[in-house]
């Protein structure tokens, strides 16, 4: 037991890591009182630590603890993902004049985020169900509690009190689904489940029951229609930073466990290797067909609402539910590419989503409004952030040159490699639709004068710098992204599943 | 050929681009120099256009052999050969022209340049202006140059947005309507587009020389070629269901894109927002990309569904053909009226197309070329005078012949050009349509012929209302057109009357393109239909 728990240790690496910075945080905020520069340095250096070591992890599939965590190269890539979004909106919340604005705790907010860090890492790799429920309650309680973090602003607090009791629903929901597959199956590990359903003889309605409950779990953490319910007035409430790591690092993870836990349990292992084509479900239990149905709703009423904001925070939490919608196609693809696409986007979505809200954020903090009247003339009073604004939410609407066209186009393309040419049309109608709103902001910018009095809008050199990482991979992947697709393609295998 | 170690087909597709960089470069309150830089760097395209019109082989017959195409330049871009599972990607960096694009190559130069003179007189953020049209001019080279589809599809998508800012911030006063209906409009074409796009990409592969495995590829011309469809794959097969979506796919992308009936809604509310230069552009080049696309792209890569539905294309080209002059006939709007005729105009080429024989398909091709040139005089004459009476009331002018006799003359020529008299480089076009549609199918093209008459009605009757009659009082003080004016409008006066007369050159250019993709398409086509 020893040796394999020393083994295990080894692959846990980053997320000890991440756990000594949670614990050095603490502590340097107890030794030196509210020096919020020396608190948020110190996690960001946890998390750039965490970061080398997935990134330097040897490559291959395995599990530790006790088939508890899988280590393999679908887990590092979201923990990339998922550690970079992090590290990038801890440089946001660097300058965020919002949180500054709370003189008490400061220590907490860089505390809190790196064990959000943690608990979203462990969601990429859990493969079992335990593990899988403890990681998601690690990452809800911490997103809770930072959603609330300017809590004397109104809306922040009413935020993480919805937030709390969607959370709460939806885990709860979960956590009853993963009792009935145990009762089915007498395992809790992913690989056994299989195992057990592909044994036969499972009553079908029950583990349909409990495949749709434990969906509800996924849908809240990836906010997909009909569970998207908190993400607009969360979204809107919290402070900008954290709806940006919402919107991105969150999701990732949600859809890193998900991804997992379908791909594991209900496939056919014997049938389906990783050929061309789908895979063999098992059990009976079509969950892509609900998949695909959530996928729909997604798109076509997250598009629909957000054609009526004009709360920038809240058009893109609407816009961020379309693109959930965007992603699960690629799951309903039910094939490696689908898989290998999905990878794609979050890594495309990482830059230009967390590039969208930093100029919310930027704007939010110089004009006082995160409304669509704040950005008018912006494009003349910076053209530089209105040129990097328009950048951004093209590729959210998915043009090309910009990175956005090629998550879109390996979307489309697992489909169409499916035949699932229904799917793709109402995808590709709804990109359309985006269009509209996401224009109506450039419009704003553009087309529109700036109210007369209004102030200059200069920004300084680290935001400049800060605008530039997120926006030179936005247009370098849309022209050269042969390394980024390789490395996903690369990094669909998963422990457990034969190549 | 080559110069400075780049294409020259590089070279006139990415210049616009370096002058827009040297355009943000300069300083806001530079006017002069920002206006000289675009009109240098449009110059040197419309030299090189002229170096290619020159040393074009009139023989090579381009279409479907990658031996036929001229300026050919190939280059690995994007080369992914990670997993078996995936197949291999090859995105190339592919550009050649053959009889098909060379007109439209030229066609762009031209426009361009003179886009640039025509916007002598914008002064609102001139800067910004400059640099969107430059960036316009690479897009639209880009698009007929291109072999490689994504590469195609990269162009196509790049216009998009220089033309919603040029219409939506320089426009008249709807013009954020009409800039956001234009930018809709052609977003849901090219995304079913992209959707045909992937469909053939996974369809098709052709084998790599170097290594002998299989390669998915973007490559058009391996996309013409039946034997590189994979068997059992999507595309794969003669007048299957899945071929008739992909090709009614493409078809809308590029049906809206000419516009064809129903789809040509944006183009009246664009063309009449839109400032003088950006609709000389719109009408003279961004109209051709539809037809082009329907010829590059639609018949030779599906020549079945081509072939079958040669009588509902040559309905909708007469359906264009009558249905804008009767809508122009409306109009009371000076720009309006040239953009349905504009509508009515590239109903020819329509119908010339959908005719698939030499005559038909040479008209098709010529009719875009004089139409660009004939349509861009069109708008210019329309934005001289707004400029200087600040309205296109057709009912508030009158003999303005005697008060602007110049201005009259320049007029006459594109007037006549358009209604088609003998002479004139549009009777030229318009009779090699009809006689080509005429072998097709009879009694559409006799019905067709309504529009001719159609189209001389409102354009005499619009000559009598503004040119004749009495001046009003009110415009006893409006000068003559200036030389700038007078710049923009003489070259393509000059090439209206010498193709009117002799219209060999533009023909020779692309004669043997023309033949190679009749044969291609009815060779293929005829297969198709026997085995039905």
């Amino acid at each position: 037991m020893l040796p394999h728990i020393l083994e295990s240790t080894k692959l846990f690496y980053p997320e000890l890591a991440l756990s000594a910075a949670f614990c050095a945080v603490v502590l340097a905020d107890l030794v030196f009182r509210g020096n919020r520069t020396l608190t948020s340095l110190v996690g960001m250096a946890g998390v750039l630590v965490a970061l080398y070591l997935v990134a330097t992890q040897a490559p291959g599939e395995h599990s530790a603890f006790s088939d508890m965590l899988a280590v393999d190269g679908f887990s590092r890539f979201f923990k990339i993902v998922i550690l970079a979004s992090t590290f990038i909106v801890q440089l946001f919340s660097v300058q965020s004049a919002e949180l500054k604005s709370r003189s008490m705790g400061t220590g907490e907010y860089s505390a809190l985020l790196t064990a959000l860090a943690l608990g979203m890492s462990l969601m990429a790799g859990a493969s079992n169900m335990l593990m899988m429920y403890l990681a998601l309650e690690l990452t809800s309680l911490t997103s809770y509690l930072l959603a609330g973090y300017t809590r004397e602003a109104e809306d922040s607090a009413e935020a993480a009190l919805k937030y709390v009791i969607y959370g709460a629903v939806a885990s709860g929901m979960m956590l009853y689904g993963i009792s009935i597959v145990y009762g089915l199956t007498g395992a809790l590990d992913f690989y056994s489940v299989n195992l057990a359903l592909g044994a036969g003889d499972i009553n079908l309605w029950t583990l349909v029951l409990a495949g749709v409950l434990i969906m509800v779990g996924f849908g809240y953490k990836i906010s997909a229609v009909p569970f998207h319910f908190w993400t607009p007035d969360v979204y809107e409430g919290a402070p900008v930073t954290i709806t940006a790591l919402l919107s991105v690092a969150s999701k990732a993870a949600g859809f890193a466990m998900m991804i997992r836990f379908f791909r594991v349990t209900f496939a056919d292992l014997v049938m389906g290797g990783q050929g061309m084509g789908g895979w063999a479900i098992l059990g009976g239990f079509q969950w892509t067909q609900l998949l695909a149905v959530m996928a729909v709703l997604s798109m076509t009423v997250g598009n629909l609402v957000a054609l009526w904001q004009n709360n920038l925070k809240r058009l893109l939490a609407y816009s961020s539910i379309a693109h959930a919608g965007y992603m699960l196609l690629g799951v309903v693809a039910l094939s490696p590419e689908g898989i290998s696409a999905v990878l794609i986007y979050f890594v495309v979505y990482l830059f230009m989503n967390l590039g969208a809200f930093y100029i919310v954020m930027l704007v939010a903090d110089k004009t006082g409004s995160e409304d669509m009247t704040a950005y008018a003339g912006l494009g003349k009073k910076s053209p530089f952030i209105g040129v990097a604004m328009t950048v951004f939410l093209l590729s959210l609407t998915g043009l090309p040159p910009t990175a956005g066209f090629i998550g879109k186009l390996y979307i489309f393309s697992a489909l169409i490699g499916a035949k699932m040419i229904g799917l793709v049309v109402i995808a590709a109608l709804n990109s359309v639709l985006s269009l509209y709103y996401y224009v109506r902001v450039l419009k704003s910018m553009f087309f529109k004068d700036a109210e007369p009095g209004g102030a200059a809008f200069g920004i300084s050199a680290a935001e400049a710098a800060l605008v530039l990482l997120l926006l030179i991979p936005t247009l370098l992947l849309g022209l050269y992204f042969g390394p980024l697709v390789e490395y996903a393609q690369a990094s669909v295998s998963m422990f457990g599943i034969p190549r | 050929m080559q110069f400075l170690g780049l294409g020259i087909l590089t070279w006139i597709t990415f210049l616009p681009v370096a002058g827009m960089a040297v355009v943000l470069l300069l300083g806001k309150n530079n006017a002069q120099a920002i206006r000289w830089t675009a009109a240098v760097f449009t110059g040197a395209q419309l030299v090189i256009a002229a170096m290619i019109y020159l040393g074009f082989d009139r023989g090579m017959s381009g279409v479907n052999t990658i031996e036929g195409f001229q300026y050919v330049e190939k280059v690995s871009w994007i080369d992914i050969r990670s997993f078996s599972w995936f197949g291999n990607i090859r995105i190339e960096y592919f550009l050649g022209i053959d009889g098909l694009s060379v007109l439209m190559v030229i066609l762009t130069a031209l426009i361009s340049f003179i886009a640039v003179f025509a916007s002598w007189g914008i002064e609102k953020s001139l800067k910004g202006y400059f640099a969107l049209l430059l960036l316009l001019d690479a897009g639209m080279m880009g698009v007929f140059v291109s072999l490689d589809f994504f590469l195609f599809y990269v162009f196509w998508e790049i216009m998009l947005l220089p033309m919603y800012f040029l219409i939506g911030v320089w426009g008249g006063p709807r013009r954020e309507y009409a800039a956001i209906k234009f930018f809709l409009y052609t977003l849901l074409g090219s995304v079913l587009m992209l959707l045909a796009v992937i469909a053939l990409y996974f369809s098709v592969s052709v084998l790599d020389p170097a290594t002998g495995e299989k390669v998915h590829t973007f490559n058009m011309i391996a996309m013409m070629n039946p034997a590189n469809y994979e068997p059992g794959s999507i595309l794969a097969g003669v007048n299957t269901t899945w071929r008739y979506m992909a090709f009614i796919a493409l078809f809308i992308g590029f049906a809206i894109k000419v516009p064809i009936f129903p789809f040509h809604t944006w183009l009246p509310d664009a063309h009449v927002e839109a400032p003088t230069a950006i609709s000389v552009i719109l009408a003279g080049v961004l109209l051709k990309m539809g037809a082009y696309g329907l010829l590059r792209i639609s018949f030779p890569m599906f020549p079945d569904e081509a072939v079958v539905y040669q009588i509902p294309l040559a309905i909708l080209g007469f359906v264009n053909i009558v249905y804008g002059a009767l809508v122009a006939m409306a109009q009371t709007d000076f720009k309006k009226l040239i953009a349905y005729s504009s509508i009515s105009h590239m109903g020819v080429v329509i119908l010339g197309m959908a005719a698939l024989n030499t005559q038909g398909v040479t008209g098709a091709v010529l009719q875009m070329f004089n139409h660009g040139t004939i349509t861009a005089m069109l708008f210019l004459i329309v934005g001289v005078l707004y400029d200087r009476a600040h309205t296109r009331g057709l009912n508030d002018f009158g003999g303005l012949m005697n008060q602007m006799p110049r201005y009259s003359a320049v007029m006459a020529v594109a007037f006549f050009a358009a209604l088609g008299l003998p002479g004139l480089s549009g009777f030229i076009s318009e009779a090699f349509s009809f006689i080509g549609a005429f072998q097709a199918f009879r009694w559409i093209t006799i019905a067709s012929t309504i529009g001719i008459v159609l189209t001389a009605a409102y354009m005499l009757w619009t000559l009598q209302r503004v040119f004749l009659g009495t001046l009003p009082d009110k415009w006893k003080s409006l000068p003559d057109i200036n030389g700038r004016e007078l710049f923009t409008l003489v070259p393509l006066a000059v090439i209206v009357i010498v193709l009117g007369v002799y219209p060999a050159p533009a023909i020779d250019l692309m004669s043997s393109a023309v033949n190679t993709l009749v044969d291609v398409v009815n060779a293929h086509g005829a297969t198709a239909l026997i085995g039905q």
